[in-house]
């Protein structure tokens, strides 16, 4: 059996440190994600979610700590392509089309000729875009526009996925939808994800495990698995055990949110 | 929906409108032609028209259309009028009974040879500080300090009177040498090339960057596939900056001096010689071939960038 996919040791983030106006972001962060499993971060805002996945993806280094990724820095593994990243905004090329936009990483990563084309076409086939191929950005909705985001970040088969809010800004149907295409796409390859959000329902439904974080500092408060039934579908939503996990993440990030006052104070 | 349409007639009215009130006003105020030429007169210079009248009799004798735009001519005209007719004709046609002919108006040759001239210059110029603007760029973009170290100056030498150097560059490269003139639209188009240029090419949204280095990407592909297509609307900004420019320079340039076949000095010299509508009828060609290079990059851009939001219907 291999090794975690994700081993954060004692990690901390400090902006600006020394200056005035600095920001102890992220604190004593110890984390291990094995390979296959769907990990929520959850917790206030600004309390170092995104931190910790720019952290984990090598777009921040850590003031102090170890990341190790498949066994590697964090530096090796964003090196070696290892992984696929959805922000909040789906961030397409506005003058590449959908296709073209899905090819990038492909492109950067010297596939063939062929396996690019047909890379591109089955990921817009996963995310149900195969009609849109030639369409530019902002021909299309914000939902589509993130689906083409997904599909961009599966098309190399990366072994972890970092999403940021991957379906902050759509609709609740939408989000829903895309939920369960995620999940779809998350069990049929043995793709590794780590899922920032702010809803705990979308939490709960997605994860194996969810991460409470809270706020200045940054720090993990609670790691509650999620021991649903896979594979998730409509009848989690109405299992009973999927209303007592919600209130477990709910009470962990009130828990969270006071255990922040008095660190707020001695600020 | 009419709105294209609409967005070339309502200027086309006004023009036509402005035309006409300003042929009108200077016949009615018996303007001088030396303060303000009728834009008849000006146009006569380019293109003439003549009307064969039968009822009109001239007895053969020799009739000078001068530079007129208009002109009622006997229909039983000399040999020699007729051959010269024949020669600047360009096409006849018939309307209400009567022979129109079109005619290349006296100027009109060596007006565009001037034109060609000049345009030459200016391509040559744009080309020049074109390539060199946007090597700049990539240059400033690349090196931070280089940026950093370059860019006040370059601001600084863009809102320098840079036409002031125009003797100079005569001087340094010969007056009758293209090479003058060119010098002189390269630097005046150079700054504003280089800095839209670098505006674009480091305007680089943050989150499409760190996608770029989540796919390990290296600095000269983060240039060609996410840096420079994010310039191209900048540049295309500053392009047709540059083009209104280019001809100002050359024909400025020309002011100080330059062959006899240059525009600017076709202007200066008809100017000098009092032959007002002549050096305004230069003067249009000039503005035509503005509006040309204009129309020419706005249509570069379109073929160019598809995907940006101006063109989207
Ligand atoms: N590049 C940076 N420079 C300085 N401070 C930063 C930087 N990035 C983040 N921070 C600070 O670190 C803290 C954590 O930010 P982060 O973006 O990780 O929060 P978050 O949990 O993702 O918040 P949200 O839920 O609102 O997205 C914030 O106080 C933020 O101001
Ligand atoms: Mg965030």
């Amino acid at each position: 059996m291999p090794g975690p996919v994700v081993i954060l040791e004692n990690v901390d983030m400090i902006f600006g440190e020394g200056a005035s106006d600095q920001v102890h972001a992220l604190k004593e962060i110890d984390l291990r994600i094995e390979q296959n499993e769907f990990i929520s971060l959850i917790g206030p805002s600004g309390c170092g979610k995104s931190t910790l996945l720019r952290v984990v993806g090598d777009l921040v280094q850590p003031t102090s700590g170890v990341a190790a990724i498949n066994g590697k820095s964090a530096r090796q593994a964003r090196l070696d392509q290892d992984y696929g990243i959805v922000f909040q905004a789906a961030t397409l090329y506005d003058w590449r089309t959908v296709a073209k936009n899905v090819q990038l990483p492909l492109e950067l990563m010297q596939f063939s000729r062929s396996e690019k084309e047909s890379r591109t076409q089955a990921m817009l086939e996963l995310v149900e875009l195969s009609d849109f191929a030639g369409h530019y950005p902002w021909q299309l909705s914000g939902g589509m526009q993130q689906r083409v985001a997904i599909a961009r970040a599966l098309s190399f088969e990366p072994s972890i996925l970092l999403m940021d809010e991957p379906f902050g800004a759509l609709d609740e149907m939408t989000r829903e939808r895309l939920n369960l295409e995620l999940l779809n796409i998350w069990r049929k390859t043995d793709t590794t994800v780590l899922f920032v959000t702010h809803s705990i329902t979308e939490a709960v439904f997605l994860s194996t495990r969810v991460i409470v974080m809270s706020a200045r500092p940054g720090r993990i408060t609670a790691d509650i698995a999620i021991d649903l039934p896979q594979p998730r579908n409509a009848e989690t939503r109405s299992n009973v055990r999927f209303f007592e996990l919600e209130t477990t993440v709910r009470e962990a990030l009130r828990v969270s949110e006071a255990g922040d006052q008095p660190e707020r104070k001695a600020a | 929906m009419s709105e294209p349409r609409q967005r070339f007639w309502a200027p086309a009215v006004i023009l036509v409108v402005l035309v006409v009130l300003w042929e009108s006003l200077v016949t009615a105020f018996n303007i001088q032609q030396f303060l303000l030429p009728k834009p008849s007169a000006i146009a006569g210079n380019l293109v003439q028209v003549a009307a064969l009248d039968a009822s009109v009799s001239g007895e053969g004798e020799d009739i000078s259309l001068e530079n007129r735009f208009f002109t009622v001519l006997p229909a039983d005209l000399s040999p020699e009028m007729q051959a010269s007719l024949q020669e600047a004709q360009w096409l006849a046609f018939s309307l209400g009974g009567r022979t129109f002919l079109l005619l290349r108006g006296n100027n009109l040759t060596p007006i565009l040879a001037a034109s060609w001239f000049t345009l030459k210059e200016a391509l040559g110029g744009m080309a020049m500080g074109t390539v060199a603007g946007i090597a700049v760029a990539i240059a400033a973009a690349r090196w931070t300090a280089t940026r950093e170290a370059l860019l006040p100056f370059a601001i600084a030498a863009n809102s320098m009177p840079i036409i002031a150097f125009a003797p100079i560059m005569n001087n340094w490269f010969g007056l009758d040498n293209p090479f003058s003139k060119m010098a002189i639209v390269t630097i005046m188009i150079f700054f504003p090339i280089m800095i839209n240029t670098v505006r674009g090419l480091v305007s680089v949204d943050a989150r499409s960057l760190e996608l770029m280095r989540s796919y390990a990407a290296s600095d000269s592909e983060i240039l060609v596939k996410l840096r420079i297509p994010n310039a191209l609307p900048s540049l295309f900004s500053g392009l047709k900056v540059a083009g209104a420019l280019a001809m100002i320079g050359a024909i400025v340039g020309e002011y100080f001096g330059g062959p006899r076949i240059a525009l600017g000095v076709f202007i200066t010299q008809e100017a000098a010689l009092f032959r007002f509508a002549s050096a305004w009828a230069a003067i249009l060609v000039a503005c035509l071939i503005g509006i040309a290079i204009y129309l020419v990059i706005l249509l570069a851009e379109r073929l160019a960038l598809p995907w940006h939001p101006t063109f989207r219907a």
